[in-house]
């Protein structure tokens, strides 16, 4: 392992050009890492921070907020069958007007009512304010504004600020259940919920018999009409985010490939060309597993530093970029499974070699015709 | 290594190769002994053997009938494994085109015997340093094998050869690339080097400049050796 370590100190240009293609491949894997954790963030922030065992729904709603309606008798009967904590929710998209950015530049807010506890989220601060998402800032909006939500322009006073609690792209803004309703039913009438009547409902349920979930002990206590969901069911419910990921991961696995392919087309090249070092070795008793160690030791060693660089550049990156331009998230978690990654690839890219390296033949280091 | 057997006992070796479906022999019943402390000089044209005996006297090929005992030790059935065991722990090339690791100095060079093997780091660092004392290349051990001249790399790979203190060293053709007063020069060490340890050597080789310096001289044609 030494002497493939001192390669590399003593022969390092023989090395730029692959650590320069894996720093690239490296920054490419943690930038659209970043921008899929980023816009997961987004889009699913608002209904991660909600603490319960599930979150029910009407059962035609296919778990979006929006689309879902739940009446006041069954939360009453899930509170006193299933003595179960029960809070009302609900959220409206509305485009708010902030003060002193003119009137028609509107920020897009998703107005949260909410009677359950969110993490991150004190509990409402009263009527007619609410908690922001950090994200306004970048709207100009700061703490005591005004902000005029919708077409009837209710007024919402920010009272602070919450951090990550985004949904489908857009800030939230978190009131108390009346106050919502009251933007809801004012500014979209097509969607007004009576006094009761909420879009979901979080539910923690305290006890259930053995073997049996809280949503199952909710659907035998109301036997239909509900769809009951845990909150990363939900969170995976939310329109685009399946898609998002599905789509993100597919880029990010080609990408693995490619830098998988570039280190066994290095390695592969590095190995032919010293098949008559290789038969040196042997024939002084080296064994192939010593051989490929070192080029194992190598493409790691190149990866390593690729993915240290990239990890600096990525993060400087995340530095630059104006917050709220682009949906980028440089989380330690996605530069780690980033450089994971790449060290799998790496590894395997260099398993490309190994049969050429089993194949070198010592007697090819006498006769002169190595 | 010293051990009261010879250094080399080959007894009716033979060595054939498949080619397409016809069988080339490579060494014809090839019996061969050196003894302890001795230099056989393996002298023929190209195409002879002598590189075949060589490999199957080192451990590098397994013959394809006879038997061959080194240093006491019957290598003759020994698996790919064993014989890279042997190989390491003893018997000693220098190879043709002498072939150090261009990215190790001359210290190192030796040094990677032992990274190979058993990793005796210590003992290897003092053992290659008073190889190198012995060599004339103490002051040269820093440097790679590209700022050494022929000679010199020519006196690492000795060094090399030595380092597992082996029973047996093989010298392909180690006059090949150089003058011949410089080739003298190096018989002349190698001599001195073989005889101050009593290890015994096979020098091959086509140049009979250089055979007077080894005890006794085996020719080979056509694999079938004559004395």
């Amino acid at each position: 392992m030494r002497p493939a370590l001192k390669e590399l100190r003593r022969e390092p240009s023989r090395f730029v050009a692959p650590t320069a293609i894996l720093t690239l491949i490296a920054v490419l894997l943690m930038f659209l890492g970043g921008l899929l954790d980023g816009l997961i963030r987004n889009s699913t922030g608002a209904v991660n921070a909600i603490t319960a065992d599930v979150i029910v729904f009407s059962d035609s709603s296919q778990g979006s907020f929006l689309r879902s309606r739940v009446e006041p008798d069954i939360r009453k009967e899930i509170e006193q069958d299933l003595d179960a904590v029960v809070g009302g929710l609900g959220v409206t998209l509305l485009g708010g007007r902030i003060p002193g950015n003119g009137p028609r530049d509107l920020a897009n807010i998703a107005v949260w009512g909410y009677e359950t506890p969110i993490d991150g989220v004190p509990s409402p601060p009263g009527a007619g304010m609410g908690w922001g998402d950090e994200r306004l800032q970048a709207d100009g909006v700061e703490i005591g504004d005004e902000i005029l939500l919708g077409p009837s322009r209710t007024p919402v006073t920010i009272a602070g600020w919450v951090d990550n609690t985004a949904y489908n792209g857009q800030a939230s803004l978190w009131v108390d259940v009346e106050t919502w309703r009251t933007v809801l039913n004012a500014n979209r009438p097509d969607a007004a919920l009576a006094e009761g009547v909420f879009q979901a409902l979080a539910v923690t349920v305290p006890s259930t018999t053995a073997g049996e979930t809280a949503a199952d002990a909710i659907v035998r206590v109301v036997d239909s009409g509900l769809l009951v969901l845990t909150v990363a069911e939900a969170r995976d419910a939310i329109p685009g985010v399946t898609e998002q990921q599905q789509t993100f991961n597919q880029i990010l696995g080609v990408t693995v490939l490619i830098a998988l392919v570039v280190v066994a087309l290095f390695f592969a090249l590095l190995t032919v060309e010293r098949a008559s070092l290789y038969a040196v070795f042997k024939a002084l008793g080296a064994g192939s597993r010593t051989i490929f160690g070192g080029l194992i030791t190598q493409a790691i060693a190149v990866t390593m530093i690729a993915t240290a660089i990239a990890a600096v550049a990525v993060v400087v990156i995340d530095a630059v970029i104006p917050p709220g331009s682009i949906p980028l998230f440089i989380s330690p978690r996605r530069i780690l499974l980033s450089a994971v990654l790449l060290f799998i690839a790496a590894a395997a890219g260099c398993g490309f070699s190994l049969r050429r390296v089993l194949r070198v033949d010592p007697a090819t280091a006498l006769g002169g015709s190595s | 290594m010293i051990t009261s057997s010879p250094a080399l006992e080959m007894n009716e070796v033979r060595k054939v190769y498949s080619v397409a479906e016809t069988e080339v022999v490579a060494l014809a019943d090839a019996s061969l002994t050196v003894a302890q402390d001795e230099i056989v000089a393996l002298v023929g044209p190209s195409g002879s053997g002598k590189t075949t005996l060589c490999s199957i006297a080192g451990g590098i090929l397994s013959p394809s009938e006879g038997t061959v005992t080194v240093g006491g030790e019957d290598i003759t059935g020994y698996d790919r494994r064993r014989l890279t065991r042997f190989r390491r722990e003893r018997v000693g090339f220098v190879f043709q085109s002498v072939n150090l690791v261009p990215f190790l100095n001359a210290r190192e060079n030796l040094l990677i015997v032992d990274e190979f093997g058993r990793r005796e780091r210590r003992e290897a660092k003092l053992r290659a340093d008073r190889l190198l004392e012995e060599l004339g290349l103490s002051d040269r051990a820093a440097n790679l094998p590209g700022q050494l001249s022929g000679g010199q790399r020519q006196r690492v790979a000795i060094g090399r050869a030595l380092m597992n203190q082996p029973s047996l060293v093989m010298f392909d053709e180690p006059t090949s690339s150089l003058d011949t007063e410089l080739g003298s020069q190096v018989m002349e060490l190698i001599r001195t080097e073989m005889k101050s340890r009593g290890t015994s050597a096979i020098v091959v080789t086509h140049d009979d400049r250089i055979t007077h310096f080894c005890d006794r001289t085996v020719g080979i044609v056509d694999g079938v050796l004559a004395a």
